[in-house]
């Protein structure tokens, strides 16, 4: 009998402190399955953000740096231009990347920095107890917006993908969803994309991952997973958002 | 026949591995509790498992190991 699956190398043994459910998890396998594919393992050095993904270093088995809240593209920016033949890549969620790092992502982008952004996307707060993200839907109930999101007050989402896909410069922007077999095989494809895209020096790629927080969506791990499919999706759609490899 | 692993005491019973199983072998062991204090998944007829490692690509904590 053949292994057909198991958990990658790039991954420590360390239990992940993740809630029931979470799709960090998988987000984490993936990331792990692109770098044992690629055999990068001893050249990759990885950057946790400030969120629910915070212990990130504690769970890929590459080097990891821990950046300060919303800075991990300018800290990644730093590690590429000082040590050009690691590969790096930044960990991200999205009150860590489009609230507090909005800068740094949008000027690491537009410079097409040679790095690779995991974006993790689960229209939420995590870590700290559900609050109003960047990226709540429309309506969407959180702790600070028990009313739902009114978007006359707050305005509306970030789209991440399409206003980064706005600028002349990256290279590579793709919006995936991990909520089933179908999509998480999509995601696999889309993570191992982006590593190959600096492993050729081609430039900045961004995947940004539509994910669940059962915890503080209130929902059941399962339910989670089918308001992906039916809230979340329709409002960041997928797809390729920018590949330069297809413009003349 | 393909043979599944699972590290139970990693399990968070989440249920994600039941709902991907495309021959609904599945189930959350009620009647079981690992070190966490979950009741982790299990397979029921392992003889049915066609070894597609759909359970495994949706578990958030490589819990599942597949072998065909």
């Amino acid at each position: 009998m053949a292994v057909v699956f198991s958990k990658p190398k790039a991954l420590t043994d360390a239990p992940l402190h993740y809630c029931p459910g979470c799709t960090h998890g998988i987000i984490h396998r993936l990331v792990a399955e692109a770098i044992d594919d690629l055999g990068i393992l001893g050249r990759t050095v990885g950057v946790a953000p400030v969120g629910c993904a915070v212990m990130a270093y504690d769970y890929f088995s590459c080097d990891m740096v821990e950046a300060a809240h919303g800075r991990a593209p300018a800290v990644a920016t730093g590690l590429k231009r000082a040590m050009p033949d690691r590969i790096i890549f930044t960990y991200q969620g999205d009150g860590d990347l489009a609230s507090i790092g909005m800068a740094e992502t949008v000027h690491a982008a537009t410079r097409n920095e040679n790095i690779t952004v995991i974006f993790v996307n689960n229209a939420i707060y995590g870590m700290t107890g559900g609050q109003m993200a960047p990226t709540s839907l429309p309506g969407q109930v959180t702790q600070t917006s028990p009313y739902g999101r009114d978007v006359k007050t707050v305005g509306y989402p970030i789209k991440v993908c399409e206003l980064l896909s706005a600028l002349d410069a990256p290279y590579y922007i793709q919006r995936v969803a991990v909520n089933s077999v179908k999509h998480v095989a999509e995601a696999k494809k889309a993570i191992r994309r982006a590593f190959e895209n600096q492993i050729e020096g081609r430039g900045f790629s961004l995947i940004e991952v539509v994910s669940s927080c059962p915890t503080n969506w209130g929902m059941t791990p399962q339910k989670a997973l089918d308001w992906v499919e039916s809230d979340m999706i329709p409002y960041y759609p997928l797809g390729v958002y920018r590949d330069k490899s297809k413009e003349a | 026949m393909a043979k599944l692993t699972f590290a139970t005491d990693v399990c968070k019973g989440c249920g994600l591995c039941v709902n991907a199983c495309p021959r609904g072998l599945i189930v959350i062991a009620k009647d079981k509790i690992n070190k966490k204090g979950h009741s982790p998944a299990e397979i029921t007829d392992e003889s049915k498992c066609i070894g597609c490692a759909c359970c495994a690509m949706m578990c958030p904590d490589c819990v599942i190991t597949v072998e065909k």
